[in-house]
Parts: C-alpha cells; sequence; structure tokens
C-alpha cells in the first residue's frame, strides 16, 4: 500500500496535487519529489498542493515542501498549499513555515492569486 | 495489554522505522494518553528513531537502534540508542532562524522537544547517541 496518493489535475495554468495519505521519511517523501520534479520538467510552475486529505506528516515530509517549494521558486513558479489540517498548519506554526508558503482555505481564492 | 516495560531493536533502515512508531504508541495508548498526546509521542519517536537510522547509525544495517519504553505510573520514559559517532545538540542549527528556514533538514529534534516534556542526549559510555524523552501523563 502506497503511503501517500498524489493525483493530479489542471485548472487553467495551475497544477493541482491532490495528496491522501502521509508524507513521512522514506516513500512519502520521495513520490512527492518526483512528482514536483516531473511537473517542473514539463514546464509546469504553478502548482498548487492540496493537503486536505493528508493526515500526517512528519519533518522529512516538512522538509519535502520546503525542497519543492525552493525548486520551484528557483524555476520562477510558484507552489502554494491548500486546505491544510489544524495539524499540518501547527507543525508550520512550530517551524515558523506559514511565514514562508502562500496558504489558502479555499480553492478559488488559491486559483485567483495565481493570476 | 498491561506491560511496563518494553524494548524494540530495529536494523537502521528507513523501512523499520514505522514498524518502531507503532509499537511505541501501542504502548502509549495503553497507558491512557489522549489523541493529541500520541499523536506528539508518535512525532517524537518518529523523529527521534529517524534521526538514529539515518544521522546516528548512517544507514548500516548491521547497526541497530534500540528502543526502550517504560511505564513509570507518572510517565511515560522513551530512550532510543544508536551506535554512531554522536553529536552535539548545540551544534544544530537552529531550523527557526530565517537563515536556515528553506533547508529541506533539520526539524526534528525541534518537533522532539516540542511535543515532549523532557529532552535529553547522552553519550553512552560504549559507543552512540541515547535520547532519552518523558512524557508526562
Amino acid at each position: 500500500m502506497a503511503e501517500l496518493n498524489i493525483s493530479e489535475r489542471q485548472a487553467g495554468d495551475v497544477t493541482i496535487l491532490d495528496l491522501s495519505g502521509k508524507v513521512t521519511i522514506g516513500e512519502g517523501s520521495i513520490a512527492l519529489r518526483n512528482t514536483v520534479r516531473r511537473l517542473l520538467g514539463e514546464g509546469k510552475k504553478s502548482i498548487l498542493l492540496n493537503l486536505g486529505d493528508v493526515g500526517y506528516i512528519d519533518s522529512s515530509g516538512i522538509g519535502e515542501l520546503v525542497s519543492s517549494f525552493s525548486s520551484v521558486s528557483k524555476e520562477g513558479g510558484n507552489l502554494k498549499l491548500l486546505s491544510l489540517t489544524q495539524k499540518i498548519q501547527d507543525l508550520l506554526a512550530i517551524t515558523k513555515l506559514l511565514t514562508v508558503f502562500d496558504t489558502f482555505d479555499d480553492e478559488g481564492e488559491a486559483l485567483a492569486s495565481y493570476s | 495489554m498491561d506491560e511496563k516495560q518494553k524494548t524494540i531493536s530495529i536494523p537502521s533502515n528507513i523501512e523499520s522505522i514505522d514498524q518502531a512508531v507503532v509499537q511505541s504508541v501501542d504502548f502509549a495508548k495503553s497507558m491512557g494518553f489522549s489523541e493529541d498526546e500520541i499523536f506528539g509521542i508518535d512525532m517524537a519517536v518518529r523523529e527521534a528513531v529517524a534521526n538514529a537510522v539515518k544521522h546516528g547509525n548512517k544507514l548500516d544495517e548491521t547497526k541497530e537502534v534500540n528502543i526502550s519504553l517504560r511505564n513509570t505510573n507518572e510517565n511515560l520514559e522513551i530512550t532510543v540508542r544508536d551506535f554512531g559517532e554522536g553529536f552535539k545538540v548545540e551544534d544544530v542549527p537552529d531550523p527557526t532562524n530565517p537563515e536556515n528556514l528553506l533547508k529541506a533538514n533539520g526539524r526534528g529534534i525541534l518537533f522532539m522537544q516540542n511535543f515532549i516534556d523532557i529532552v535529553e542526549w547522552h553519550n553512552h559510555p560504549d559507543g552512540g547517541m541515547i535520547v532519552k524523552m518523558i512524557k508526562n501523563q
């Protein structure tokens, strides 16, 4: 059983990745890294990570979010976060990463922010 | 389950981390910790074991990571031992410093300290590092 399932949707220029499961050390983190890398290779630089169904994330998963953010920014793109659970929001607050990521509760608002 | 003590040994690979976490969480649940406390214990054990596997034993599967759990009736005492070269916790950069915010690593200790009441690091006299974590009930 995969730790993390990632499904992909396109809304205009924005690629939405719906994540469900666990983003933890090992498989989960690697799956996210590979998906973001592939999107960048395809020239898709506006990426919205929907974390609404992510039940668990550890420091390695948080690190992967940061690495993905940096890789996308380096290519001139934008990686933003949607639907943070309370737990993930707490972890991003502890690590002061809420100051780094643009986060949204509403998908429409998130998509509008790219234009 | 009414165990007062439990020891777990895993080889130093990423796949075994979950096994140690699941057993530790089962032990903590048997002590009656709340759901939020269990989340914190899960997180802290995962980070401590992951550090031992990756940074302590450097993924050398011939080296074990030993986890011991003890119900003292007042708290849960967890120790995680690796057989690596050890480190000084004060040498680990603060991941919340603006200059470190975009680093991919280095947040595990912060999570351990955030979710557990007491966290201490000691060098074992026979080599390796021991992390001792105490979660009060």
